[in-house]
This record gives structure tokens, sequence and C-alpha cells, in this order.
């Protein structure tokens, strides 16, 4: 095992046990903490993909911004963070189930498909091309205008709707 | 150099985690967090299926942006619905939330 798939599955297990962590917390404050963990593992697996704009936009919006919005959200709804009381509802188990099978269906499909060998090296100005595009009329300028808006609308309709009414 | 199926099989166990949690936890906070998860499983897929298959294309990357945004976007509207509903109910427990059932 080479050092670069030791740092993998470290990344892997980080990601995947502080996701586990995170459902079955009892107590939500501490699901939140476990969710940043995670995020963080899904950001170190972006940096071994190579797409570090991403990875540093994974820490940016999602650990920074995302994740102090539900912290805000759970203290501001702090009479259930002191009583948790069961954190699962009585379907859990039919969820577990749902959730099982639909790994169980996946992963063979996943490891099934004749996916190419090895993968062709990244371009040196992957992230200049990535900005070009954004902004290029013939790919994604139109899209990322419309995120812009979208996100605009919902920070309206978020301010509009948490507003205390009078 | 890591196979391409690692990647996606993390990304489907993820999902999977996600997927449970949004159907099996009682808290509305909760269950936004468990699509958080899942939405994070579809942009590890989508960027190494960037990695793996066209890095020369920017597009696998452009999408993983996208979801970002629309991630953000959900989050933030949905904890204000979350603190609007806790403000009215006293609750978020979604099994206590059901002023539309018939």
């Amino acid at each position: 095992m080479t050092l670069i798939q030791a740092v993998f599955i470290l990344l892997a297990a980080l990601t995947l046990g502080a996701g586990l962590m995170t459902v079955l917390s009892r107590h939500l404050f501490h699901a939140v903490l476990y969710l940043i963990l995670s995020l963080v593992g899904v950001a170190g697996l972006f940096i071994l993909l190579e797409a570090e704009f991403l990875a540093g936009a994974q820490v940016l919006i999602y650990i920074g911004a995302i994740s102090i919005l539900i912290i805000f959200a759970v203290m501001l709804t702090r009479g259930m963070a002191r009583n948790p009381g069961p954190p699962l509802n009585n379907q859990s188990p039919a969820a577990l189930v749902i959730a099982g099978l639909f790994f169980i269906l996946l992963a063979p499909v996943l490891t099934g498909f004749p996916w190419p060998a090895a993968a062709p090296g990244v371009p040196a100005d992957a992230i200049e091309a990535l900005g070009r595009s954004l902004v290029d009329p013939n790919q994604f300028a139109l899209p990322f205008e419309l995120a812009s808006v979208m996100i605009l609308a919902a920070l309206i309709g978020a301010i509009f709707i948490a507003r205390e009414k009078r | 150099m890591i196979p391409i199926t690692w990647y996606l099989l993390v990304a489907a166990a993820l999902f999977c985690i996600g997927v449970y949690g949004a159907l099996a936890r009682r808290n509305a906070i909760a269950i936004l967090m468990a699509i958080e998860l899942m939405l994070n499983a579809v942009n590890l897929s989508l960027v190494t299926f960037w990695r793996y298959l066209h890095p020369e294309r920017t597009m696998g990357q452009a999408f993983a942006l996208f979801v970002l945004v629309v991630a953000a976007a959900e989050a933030a509207a949905g904890l204000a619905l979350i603190i609007s509903i806790y403000r009215n109910r006293e609750t978020v427990n979604v099994e206590n939330i059901d002023l539309l059932r018939g």
C-alpha cells in the first residue's frame, strides 16, 4: 500500500465515521460537530482528487458558513437541544434496511463497471479553465448568473421567513 | 494511484448514511444535516468522475460548484423555516409538525 492510499483510507474513515456519528449522535450539538468533521474529510478527499479550488470552497462555504448557520439554528431551538429524547423515530429499522439495501445494490454496479484503469493527468491550468468556463457565455455563464439570483432569492426568503412577526 | 472505485464506494456509503439519517431522525435540523451529507456524497462522485474520466473539461467541477451553491441556499431557507416553525409550535420534531395532515 502506498502512502497516498493510506492517506485516502484515513480520510475515508474520518468522513464515513464522522458521517455515521452525525446521523446517530444523541445530542444535536455533537451531531453538528461531527458533521463539520465529516465535511473536513470530504475537503481532504477533494485535495487528493486535485480539485484544490473545490476543497477551498468546501472549507469556506460548508465548514465556514453552513455549519455556523446550523449551529445558530441548534442554539435558537434550544429547548430541543437540552431535552433531546430519542434521536430516532419508529421507522428507523426500515430506514436502515432501505439505506443498507441501496448500498448493497449500488456497490456491485460501481465495482463492476469497466472504468478506465489509469486517470489522465490534470492540466496545469485547471483552475483557470474552471474560472473561465464559469463566465463563458458558451458554457456556464447563464447557470452561474442563475445561481447567483437563486442564492439572493434564498437569502431574502430566509430573512423574510425567519423574521419575527408582530 | 487510488482506484476510482474506492472513491465511488466512499461516496455511495456517505450517501446511504445520509439517506438513513434523513429517514430515521426525528429532529428537523438533523434531517437537514443528513441532506447536507447526501449533497456532499454527490459532490464527491462528481469530482471523482471529473478527475478520472475528463480532467481536461471543467464540467465536473462546475457542477460540483453549483451543487455547493444549491446546498447553501437550501440550508439558509431550510433553517429559516425550522426557526419559524419552532417559534410558532415550540418544536422541531418532525413527528409533531403535522399541520397539513388530513
